[in-house]
């Protein structure tokens, strides 16, 4: 079933109506409408609902324009709407991936109740590519919160107002030990040609492709460089950063931002090795070439002075 | 022997109100409760209650129901009511609610003929957070934020969203009420029964605005509140049926 809203904020909310009496449902926009719908994600957050939230990053502040960005990983990772909640960003780097998560997108909102972004740009956006279905899944899990009149039963209510503040605290931290659980069960990465490299990249989405193709390029010049993209934004892959970092001195974060994963990498990290950042944002997409050259600077700087 | 004072079977039993004393609420509580009884309605029933001071609404009513953002009810209803048009569906929404923040859902699932039901509570002030102008407040009159009284210079006209949408073609049925008296309950009753056969009768989207007292905002005791709202507010916001295009069944 397909329903046009009169807006974003409709959207969200048809979302909540529907997924609280137990449908699959999801909802897609692009950065400017996604700031709309904000409102609905934290109450998802509240009432545990599951649902599917698609953002196709465009540039920004403001209208900004409709080019590919990746400026709403803060506003992604971090919540997002107001209180004290986290929701699961999943980032595919290809059309087929799109398709694939997707599914896992609709399977972890059901399995945690909870809504979940699928974090796209303009490129993947308007981007062809041959796809294959995953199998669908023969039987959709059993939602015995779902409302649909009481019958013969109790009634059920499902709210996020908790006025008891010793309540909210419980649900507060309810919630946290989900999001522990996400955290510890979801948490996904690619790593590309890591095992000999002495440089490793950070990139999602486009990006990732793009720093790919970078690496093939240097690499043909025996610069050693990897590549570990986050396919979870949040979870964000801390233990795969931190394990590189034991014998990885150098990582270079690419974005079409001004730098945002860039401080969940330091955060990882732990001031360990150098962090080095390029960055183009307002809806730039930055060339195999540009990349490259970062990389042999890097390598240039940091690894052949040093050894 | 039957008590006469029991509270229906979809209200919850022994409980005591939150409402003030003179609030129109409880009394289009029990009405809900009585009908979705009478029409066999409540075991299949989904109600969105609203932000506001109805956000309490599920402490009375005993039926499943879904808490709503401010002003979403009708999106949320929209959505509940497309994947699940089996379930009998209204929301329960104030004027600050239906008519200032949630004006665009409120429009728009109106105009897309919604098989929904909407109660819409009309005091012309918003009651939860303390008595502010609501866009429904008469001119002239005193609230927190128009403490000289409604200037239409400034802040407008009262807005007649009830009128406005009953000009849909969407809309089967709407009639705007009041419970500032037996008389006054019963009609009330009837008009709600109405709208929710149009829903059960597959006809489409119905609402029901009913002036309802607010003595602790308006300043008033409950019995000057109950006459205020006949000899003061039906001027502005007179009874009656707004539109009936009932025809015989989808």
């Amino acid at each position: 079933m397909f329903l046009q809203s009169e807006s974003e904020t409709a959207a969200i909310n048809m979302v909540i109506g529907a997924s609280a009496v137990g449908a699959r449902v999801m909802t897609s926009s692009s950065s400017p409408g996604i700031s709309l719908k904000q409102e609905g994600i934290s109450f998802l957050a509240g009432f545990q609902l599951p649902a599917v939230i698609v953002n196709v990053m465009r540039g920004g502040p403001g209208l900004g324009n409709i080019a590919p960005a990746q400026g709403d990983y803060f506003q992604a990772t971090r919540g997002g709407g107001h209180g004290d909640y986290r929701t699961p960003v999943l980032a595919p780097a290809s059309v087929q991936e799109v398709a694939d998560l997707t599914y896992k997108a609709f399977d972890i909102a059901d399995h945690y109740r909870t809504p979940v972004m699928i974090l796209g740009d303009g490129m993947l956006g308007q981007m062809k590519e041959p796809v294959v279905f995953p199998e669908p899944i023969a039987k959709l899990p059993e939602k015995d919160w779902a409302l649909h009149g009481r019958g013969d039963g109790p009634s059920r209510y499902l709210a996020s107002l908790i006025l008891d503040t010793t309540e909210m605290e419980r649900h507060n931290w309810m919630l946290v030990r989900k999001y522990q659980e996400i955290t510890a069960n979801e948490t996904s990465w690619e790593e590309y040609m890591t095992q000999d490299a002495q440089i490793v990249a950070v990139a999602y989405g486009t990006t990732a492709r793009i720093a790919k193709a970078a690496i093939k390029r240097v690499r043909k010049d025996g610069v050693p460089v990897g590549l570990i993209r986050p396919i979870t934004l949040w979870p964000f892959p801390t233990p795969a950063l931190q394990e590189l970092a034991r014998r990885v001195n150098s990582f270079v974060v690419f974005e079409m931002s001004t730098g945002q994963m860039l401080e969940d990498v330091l955060l990882s990290l732990e001031g360990k090795g150098t962090v080095h950042f390029h960055g183009r944002p307002g809806g730039v997409v930055p060339t195999p070439a540009e990349f490259a050259r970062i990389l042999y600077r890097e390598y240039q700087l940091k690894v052949k002075a040093s050894s | 022997m039957k008590l006469l004072n029991a509270f229906p079977k979809y209200h919850k039993q022994n409980v005591v109100s939150h409402y003030c004393p003179g609030c129109g609420h409880g009394i289009v509580h029990r009405l809900v409760a009585e009908l979705l009884e009478e029409m066999d309605l409540g075991k299949r029933t989904v109600c969105v209650n609203p932000a506001g001071c109805a956000v309490l609404a599920y402490k009375y009513l005993d039926i499943d129901m879904l808490e709503s953002a401010h002003g979403r009810g009708t999106a949320m209803a929209t959505g509940i009511k497309r994947v699940r048009p089996d379930l009998f569906v209204f929301t329960y929404q104030g004027d600050g609610d239906l008519a200032a923040i949630g004006t665009a859902e409120t429009i728009h699932s109106a105009n897309r003929g919604e098989h929904i039901c909407v109660i819409f509570i009309n005091n012309a002030v918003y009651g939860m957070t303390g008595g502010q102008m609501a866009p429904t407040t008469l001119l002239g009159m005193k609230t927190t934020t128009s403490p000289g009284g409604r200037n239409p210079r400034f802040e407008g006209y009262p807005l007649h969203i009830t009128d406005v949408v009953a000009s849909f073609p969407g809309v089967v049925y709407a009639e705007r009420v009041a419970v500032n008296g037996p008389a006054a309950v019963q009609k009330t009753k009837k008009a709600i029964r109405t709208a929710f056969q149009c829903q059960v009768d597959g006809q489409g989207y119905s609402i029901i605005e009913v002036l309802s007292p607010c003595p602790t905002n308006w300043k008033k005791t409950p019995k000057e509140s109950f006459e205020w709202v006949s000899e003061v507010m039906m001027k502005e916001f007179p009874l009656g049926v707004l539109t009936d295009k009932r025809g015989g069944g989808a």
